[in-house]
């Protein structure tokens, strides 16, 4: 397979005799994350090199260990880069930002806030300019759309970790972000809650087409939701080893892509990467 | 008459007006030296379960058969794995799993004691860290002394509470090959719960779906007809895993859509922009 | 409706109410009637056995103490000395009681007469009131100070003071621990550099911190005429006891979850923000439970501090029972006892229903 992100982007694409200017959403440039030790440096990333085109979902696999978290956390500006650039629509990024949202590992809401309150809370930073009732009106329409229409004024601290993570996928909509940045957000749910929280995340994705970056170790997930399934090597210097393209049409229903011929071919390719 | 029978079995927490039945009707047989899945989720049951089994708990109507007697109480015979591996932190690795041997042979001599633990712990490729702590290890290796622990009491069937659940992808995949390793030499009876369709169906005989409670009930069976020793990589081309595995997780989703509910009010979403500060 | 008197009556901390309402309903006798017998009736006996106890030892050390002072009669006087001993101790004299533990009799019989005497007290203060009132305006118009009246406090005056000085010190131990505790908190290197200090003055004791204020409060109040015990006091029982709240603060500011804080840091919430609206909240409960055991230890400390203060309070009422050494001040000074623990107590259970209240994670 081609690895056709190893080579530097280009400034201009031509498809079909179109110019693009930057198609390429998130860039990614010779990043490298390196944690010093008493026993020397320890170079967590090294030479990784990809680009994310607008509208694309991707999803990175890879052991635990590997650096996907690191990469993210360097993307999501909440973790200093070493060497080489991050830049979203050929900005270099500065710290964290709200143009970059995150769905974290753990739902991390505020418990003593309202589901309402806790998407409130960043959508009173990104639309200063809406009113009262705007505001309100965005979180409500986010939350009805992951399923909580009926729980506005529950808080955070009585809801099941499944329904957390609801309101956390809800509150990185809500605030629009460019690019959405998501660390392996059903880890800790059952399987089937995890596949419902999917179903939700890619019927919201379905309509917004949010540049998405995902991280799990799960490889239905990873083909179920993703464009490109990226895989990492197992550190230390882990880098890009692979990427897989999923040719399965949008929307896509569950069903469907397990009785798609290609769907085992996939997933085996995934499995093979990750035994070895 | 079945190895471990469960007939009609329900249970009932709190009483009048609170009475909640988490478990309802559960028929279940289990064949001696057979491995079992019940694949369940959160809130299901799945711990009541197996707490009625491993004796912690009684039914509220029904019963629970062993070996052609009702359960009263714990017994070795019966091995309990738990997920959150339950080891004493101030103990040793030899300690840990000394203490149940000692419990479980208290007649025999000393040394026969330490061989056992000594052979079960290398049984799990501990024997490095015979001497360390459980803060000391991590999760899979906490996991390994659980599992020696449990076989070191030499149980005639070993129950399996998510055992893999806590730990990360790599390292789940070992252990299960260990697990199953050990099953395999001498084919004692085990039951799996799990919430990993993958793993069910790599492990087990047959996978039994825990519909989610309250009044949790088992669905319909799935054999799992892929000859042992099983690869992983391998079964993706098996046509017989395809089958099994796209007809239980079409069973789950099934469930799972009758669990959601349908949104009623629709939000109309303000045409905003947002604004950024640099 | 009873489900909610029960969380109430659970969110009180009066929980072992909760069979009685149940069993009032009908509501599975069997079980109700076994945890009545748990939470009602198995402490209603420990407390009778209590009493028992108490009046069997104080007997037994009324005795000891009688013979004691027989033989002593005799071995001074002769046998004339030690009968007329024995008869006047039969016959109730105060003069040659035993002094010893009172009996749980003694000591309510000084309940009462504390509260009588508290009564004479304040019939005679609203007297002098009433006496001077006119008095009073005359003096308030030529712009004299008005008379006060200066008769002996009565117990329950000295309780309420008590309880005036124990609050002042808290709110005092508040204002100072948790704004300092969420600053030090927030920074690494302020928390560093101020460490040895709050390590150094956490486990000084009352009596130095007492020593310390009047050295300060002594200089600053030279000119003024007006009373600086209770100035004195309710600043030593603040910074006494105000170290937990200060330590539990700075753990619960610099121990924030780390992922919230993530979030505050992708949305980008302002430092006032972030204090207020993700910082604090989340540090509550460790406060609170700071600020429990801060009114605890102001409590425990505030006797020993109007003890030696000479200010005020059921610390000086016990100290001066101590001293005068009438016949009823031993039981009086048991009397103080209960009185102060039960307080104390009572303070614990409010601080925990206002703890239970703000807490994000009730059950």
């Amino acid at each position: 397979m081609a690895l056709k992100t190893q080579h530097k982007r280009p400034d201009i694409i031509i498809e079909n005799g179109i110019q693009y200017t930057s198609k390429v959403m998130l860039d990614l440039n010779d990043l490298k994350k390196v944690y010093p030790t008493p026993n020397g440096d320890y170079v967590v990333l090294e030479n990784l090199n990809l680009q994310i085109m607008k509208e694309e979902f991707v999803t990175i696999i890879g052991h635990s260990g590997c650096g996907k978290t690191t990469m993210l956390s360097m993307i999501a500006g909440l973790n200093p880069i070493s060497g080489g650039s991050i830049s979203v629509l050929s900005n270099p990024i500065k710290g964290p930002g709200p143009d970059r949202g995150v769905i974290f590992q753990s739902p991390s809401l505020m418990p003593w806030l309202t589901t309402l309150e806790n998407v409130m809370l960043g959508v009173r930073q990104v639309f200063p300019h809406a009113k009262k009732k705007e505001r309100e009106d965005i979180c409500k329409y986010y939350l009805s759309k992951v399923g909580l229409d009926g729980s506005f004024h529950k808080k955070a601290s009585e809801l099941s970790q499944g329904m957390q993570q609801r309101v956390g996928i809800a509150r990185a909509f809500a605030i629009k972000p460019k690019v959405l940045l998501l660390d392996e957000p059903f880890g800790m749910l059952d399987s089937l809650t995890r596949g419902e929280l999917q179903d939700v995340l890619i019927e919201i994705w379905n309509k917004e087409k949010i540049t998405a970056v995902m991280i799990t170790h799960d490889v239905d997930e990873a083909i179920f939701l993703a464009d490109r399934v990226v895989m990492m090597t197992s550190g230390p210097s882990a880098k890009i080893g692979d990427i897989l393209d999923i040719d399965f049409q949008r929307p896509r229903s569950r069903k469907s892509i397990i009785e798609h011929d290609d769907y085992y071919k996939y997933r085996k390719h995934l499995i093979d990467f990750l035994e070895h | 008459m079945a190895y471990l029978e469960l007939n009609n079995v329900s249970k009932t927490y709190g009483k009048g007006a609170n009475a909640t039945e988490v478990l309802s009707n559960i028929n279940l047989q289990i064949e001696e030296g057979e491995f079992v899945a019940i694949v369940g989720f959160s809130g299901s049951g799945k711990t009541t379960l197996v707490n009625l089994i491993n004796g912690l708990l009684q039914p509220t109507s029904g019963e629970v058969i062993f070996k052609g007697n009702p359960i009263t109480g714990t017994s070795h015979e019966r091995g309990v794995i738990f997920q959150n591996y339950s080891l004493l932190p101030w103990l040793t690795v030899y300690q840990n799993v000394s203490v149940a041997v000692k419990e479980t042979f208290p007649k025999e001599n000393k040394k026969f004691r330490e061989n056992r633990v000594k052979e079960y712990i290398n049984m799990v490729n501990l024997t490095p860290a015979i001497h360390k702590r459980p803060k000391e290890l991590s999760g899979g290796m906490r996991q390994r002394v659980s599992i020696a622990r449990a076989l070191a009491m030499d149980p005639e069937m070993i129950i399996m509470d998510e055992p893999l659940g806590a730990l990360d992808a790599l390292t789940r995949g070992n252990l299960q090959d260990e697990i199953l390793n050990i099953w395999n030499k001498d084919k004692r009876t085990a039951l799996l719960i799990t919430n990993d369709v993958d793993e069910g169906i790599y492990m087990a005989d047959r996978i039994i779906p825990l519909r989610p409670g309250p009044n949790a009930t088992l669905g319909p069976e799935f054999k799992i007809n892929i000859d042992r020793p099983r690869d992983k990589t391998s079964l993706n081309d098996d046509p017989e895993f395809k089958k099994t595995r796209n007809g239980i997780i079409e069973y789950l989703m099934e469930i799972g859509e009758e669990r959601t509910t349908t949104e009623t009010i629709e939000y109309t979403l303000p045409d905003l922009e947002p604004k950024y500060f640099d | 409706m009873s489900d909610k008197l029960i969380k109430i009556v659970r969110f009180i901390g009066l929980g072992f109410l909760e069979p009685v309402i149940r069993l009032s309903r009908g509501e599975e006798t069997k079980k109700n009637l076994t945890e009545i017998l748990k939470k009602i009736v198995a402490p209603l006996a420990s407390i009778l056995l209590f009493i028992l106890l108490w009046q069997g030892g104080a007997t037994a050390l009324y005795n000891t103490e009688a013979e004691y002072r027989i033989e002593k009669a005799f071995n001074e006087q002769g046998q004339e000395g030690a009968d007329k001993m024995a008869a006047c101790i039969a016959s109730g004299d105060v003069s040659c009681q035993p002094n010893t533990l009172p009996s749980p009799s003694q000591v309510k019989a000084s309940f009462y007469s504390l509260l009588e005497d508290h009564k004479i007290i304040s019939a005679d203060k609203k007297a002098f009131k009433e006496k001077t009132a006119t008095l009073n305006k005359q003096r308030k118009a030529a712009g004299e100070k008005p008379i006060t009246y200066t008769g002996r406090p009565s117990f329950v005056d000295q309780i309420i003071t008590s309880i005036k000085t124990v609050f002042a010190g808290f709110l005092l131990a508040i204002f100072i621990a948790v704004p300092i505790g969420v600053v030090i908190g927030l920074s690494d290197t302020l928390r560093s550099s101020i460490n040895w200090l709050i390590q150094i003055f956490k486990p000084v004791s009352p009596v130095v911190w007492l020593l310390l204020v009047f050295m300060i409060v002594k200089t600053l109040t030279k000119d003024s005429e007006s009373d600086t015990s209770f100035i004195i006091s309710f600043i030593s029982v603040g910074l006494c006891s105000m170290w937990a709240t200060l330590v539990n603060t700075v753990m619960g500011v610099s121990t924030v979850d780390k992922d919230i804080l993530n979030v505050a840091k992708v949305l980008k919430l302002g430092p006032i923000q972030k204090v207020f609206k993700v910082i604090l909240p989340s540090s509550l409960p460790l406060i609170f439970t700071g600020l429990r055991i801060t009114l605890s230890v102001a409590w425990m400390v505030l006797i020993a501090i109007e003890l030696l203060a000479q200010s005020p309070g059921l610390g000086s009422f016990v100290w001066e029972e101590f001293q005068n050494g009438a016949n009823d001040s031993n039981s009086k000074i048991i009397v103080a006892m209960f009185v102060i623990g039960i307080i104390g107590f009572l303070l614990d259970r409010i601080m925990l229903t206002i703890q239970k209240f703000v807490s994000f994670n009730k059950d």
